[in-house]
């Protein structure tokens, strides 16, 4: 199989470079992952970062021919050859492909991600209903691997004031949480020309998510809510 | 040599579910807490815990914790410390009422409670009727935990070193503990995290055999950590596999899907385990149905062309079941096995899962060492938590959804427990400089060039004698033969040299590092399997198949210095209770 990999070491490269790797290696059954390892045992310099290599940790999310995607859950044998590899758009490289995750996370932790609740704190469960519950299906599950961000234009110019697509799906989560009592303040945040509004519906989010999750669904109830808090 | 330094009052290596909670517990207590970990927090292997959290609430089943230990130490094959039990499963409805209040989004029940599924090993009234006692968010449980720990600890502001590589642990001659040495990975720059009290919450160390369910990143650093500083691994020999891994990938599927209703069948269709476990069948404990399934295979019932597998079937739940409890398993399935588990069952395994032993320690989460004063000396400063640890509520083999419990209750005990050594230890230690060179030179070995072994040569010879040597059952040859096999591996370390000498982001050294780590662990597990003449839990000999309490109702201690073994006596007596006396296991 043949391979087309971004290359970049700031200490020796002045720029990054395409490399080309070929794999004798029977694809059927395969992840991609699998063949990047298969490749790093062949060149110790070739920097990624995975971990769970099932498709939950986030750790591996690449752009794979194009599209982002994470590499662990790719199989193999749907990719046309040579298989292009790059660092997902948008975030500084620091090496290969590996990108700074700074400003991604930056922006997570800016919506508050945890419940607010003030009132005294039982010493049962807070009551929710399966109903209740089910508003948090499609959201609690990301898995912060910034495939949608970094395909996301807006996030790209404005990575600084922008939430971008996977914190704007998790101030939704707690939103939408019956147990939190800070949508308001949650709401007032987001009432920004650049915080929510860069959201232009483009849904390259919603279509990269390797988890299925559509944080353009998320956006759209968000803005819902504050037409409606208006009138 | 002298390292940057940076003072906290504790550091935790590790930034899992026990690790979390402990920074919890430290950073709402107002003290300064630094979280050193390898990978962003969310990407640590609690997040591919599935099934659910063990806790007595009782919601859908009547339930108490007397119930919950007794199955606990039935469960460990009475190697489990019932002091220990008695306190995980007494704090587990506390434990678990938290998580909720944090955020934690658990599935629901009609009346608004959590929603609890029946997991293996787990029964009413001292081994009755199964109880439904697993709080679970889907077939997410891990996820949902971990993410709600971090993002709690994101409220509460806690100190994160991520992508940092704990190296070794700092200790003065008076066997004090003072922090860690870590290297930015992004950096390749060492940094001395200096504190008065150290946890170790580094997790599993799966990736000493060739298949496991285990994340790449579960390489036993804190134990290799604790070797290093003199310390004893406790009971290395109990390995659990976990009956349903994928054929061919190893990757996980829930216990709860037999908790659901699922159940495995040989390739005559049939229900096998109605043989081995009459009463508990498909739900038996983890060791039991992994041995039932091997057996199967062995004699020639498995499936497939080559007959090495059994299926896992549960088309028969509905896909309005399977979508709404475990969605999480069908894209597993779909993406590992090409199979569409409400059309076809799932092709599984018994795959290498968890590790009981570990870092021994007592129930507040101290390391404990023997000494000339007593079999289990606390390590001043120093604490263990979660699967790097060996408190023992697992014993011989662990029930499924007590690891979540173990990881959260022994965190905030631990967490506890430093708050007042904190309090009654407010200086930090002198540091001795011979402490810190020791460190300098196990780092600049590795930047030795010129021809040599790879690391994935060694690590993927390791691995395939472990699995070898080491699996489902054992007999005295294999055994000696393995011990054998892996010294001469491990004599081969100094011979391994990386390619790569550059400092940014070079996951080649830290892979080498982890190798080191990997091969304590493996020698560990070696040594201490090939001493155990029985059959214990997840220790299952062909040449001894009895339980034999009188000789091995004890803990094994491996020390890394000439491979020596000691064993120290199992703790019996619970806090309040009337003890479980050892008696025949069946299910």
């Amino acid at each position: 199989m043949r391979f087309s990999i971004y290359r970049f070491n700031p200490e020796t490269d002045a720029k990054p470079y395409m490399q080309d790797y070929e794999l004798d290696l029977e694809a059927e059954g395969k992840m991609l992952l699998d063949a990047i390892l298969l490749i790093k045992e062949q060149d110790e310099t070739l920097t990624v970062r995975r971990s769970c290599r099932e498709g939950v940790c986030g750790s591996d999310g690449m752009n794979i021919n194009g599209r982002n995607g994470l590499a662990c859950v790719t199989p193999l044998q749907d990719l046309k050859q040579p298989i292009e590899l790059r660092p997902l758009p948008g975030l500084p490289v620091i090496r290969d492909l590996v990108v700074d995750m700074t400003q991604f996370y930056k922006q997570y932790r800016s919506i508050k991600p945890y419940v607010v609740n003030n009132d005294p704190e039982p010493e049962i469960e807070r009551l929710q209903s399966p109903e209740e519950r089910a508003e948090l299906d499609g959201l609690y599950e990301c898995i912060l691997c910034a495939c949608c961000s970094t395909s996301c234009p807006s996030f790209w110019w404005n990575p600084d004031k922008f939430v971008g697509p996977a914190g704007l799906l998790q101030a939704y989560r707690f939103i939408a949480d019956s147990r939190d009592q800070a949508s308001n303040e949650r709401l007032d945040d987001l009432e920004d020309p650049y915080r929510l509004f860069r959201c232009h519906s483009i849904m390259s989010c919603a279509e990269v998510c390797p988890k299925g999750l559509s944080p353009t669904r998320a956006i759209g109830k968000i803005k819902e809510i504050l037409v409606k808090r208006t009138v | 040599m002298s390292f940057p330094k940076r003072t906290f009052d504790a550091v935790i290596i590790g930034g899992g579910g026990a690790g979390l909670r402990a920074a919890l517990q430290l950073a709402e207590a107002n003290l300064k807490v630094a979280v050193v970990s390898k990978v962003f927090p969310t990407r640590s292997h609690t997040v591919s815990a599935q099934g659910g959290i063990a806790a007595s609430l009782g919601n859908v089943s009547e339930d108490n914790w007397h119930w919950h230990m007794y199955d606990t130490v039935k469960g460990s094959d009475y190697l489990g410390d019932q002091d220990a039990i008695e306190f995980m499963c007494r704090n587990a409805n506390e434990a678990v009422i938290e998580l909720e209040h944090y955020g934690m989004p658990f599935d629901r029940l009609e009346n608004g409670k959590i929603y609890q599924r029946p997991f293996g090993g787990m029964t009413q009234n001292y081994g009755g009727a199964p109880a439904v006692r697993t709080c679970a968010a889907a077939d997410r449980t891990g996820h949902a935990m971990l993410h709600t720990l971090y993002q709690r600890n994101i409220a509460a502001r806690t100190q994160f070193f991520e992508e940092y590589f704990a190296v070794d642990l700092v200790m003065d001659d008076q066997g004090y503990a003072q922090g860690v040495v870590a290297l930015s990975i992004e950096t390749g720059e060492t940094l001395f995290i200096e504190a008065r009290a150290t946890i170790l919450a580094t997790g599993g160390a799966g990736r000493i055999f060739s298949v496991t369910t285990n994340a790449l990143i579960n390489t036993g650093d804190g134990l290799g950590m604790a070797l290093r500083a003199g310390l004893p691994l406790e009971d290395m020999e109990f390995w659990q596999f976990h009956p349903t891994g994928i054929h061919g990938a190893g990757v996980l599927v829930t216990e709860g899907v037999r908790g659901e209703g699922g159940y495995l069948v040989n390739k005559n269709g049939e229900r096998f385990m109605e043989r081995y476990a009459p009463n508990a069948k498909d739900l038996a404990s983890r060791d039991v149905v992994a041995r039932a399934m091997a057996v199967e295979i062995y004699e020639g019932r498995g499936c497939g062309k080559d007959g090495d597998h059994v299926l896992l079937k549960l088309d028969h739940l509905g896909a309005d079941v399977i979508q709404q409890r475990l969605p999480g398993i069908r894209e597993l399935s779909l993406k590992f096995a090409h199979v569409d588990p409400s059309t076809a069952p799932i092709p599984v395994v018994p795959t290498v899962h968890y590790m009981m032993g570990g870092i021994p320690t007592n129930l507040r989460g101290q390391v404990v060492t023997p000494t000339a004063t007593g079999p289990e000396e606390a390590v001043p400063g120093l604490y263990a938590i979660g699967e790097c640890a060996c408190v023992s509520v697992h014993g011989a083999n662990r029930l499924g959804s007590n690891s979540l419990l173990d990881l959260i209750v022994f965190g905030r005990a631990a967490g506890n427990d430093v708050i007042e050594y904190c309090r009654e230890n407010p200086f930090p230690r002198p540091v001795q400089e011979p402490s810190l060179d020791k460190i300098a030179a196990r780092l600049a070995r590795w930047d030795r060039a010129g021809d040599g072994i790879t690391v994935p040569e060694l690590r993927e010879e390791m691995s395939k004698t472990m699995q070898l040597h080491c699996g489902v059952f054992r007999q005295e040859e294999m055994l000696q033969e393995g011990v054998k096999k892996m010294q001469q591996i491990a004599a081969k370390l100094p011979d391994v040299v990386l390619r790569d000498h550059s400092k940014v982001y070079n996951t080649g050294r830290i892979e080498a590092l982890e190798l080191e780590n990997l091969m304590g662990v493996a020698l560990a597990t070696m040594t201490s399997a090939a001493a155990r003449q029985e059959s214990r839990g997840a220790h299952a000999r062909d040449d001894f198949t009895a339980r034999d309490d009188k000789s091995w109702m004890k803990h094994t201690l491996y020390f890394a210095e000439n491979h020596r073994l000691d064993y120290k006596p199992v703790r019996l007596k619970p806090l309040t209770v009337e003890a479980f006396q050892p008696k025949a296991r069946t299910y």
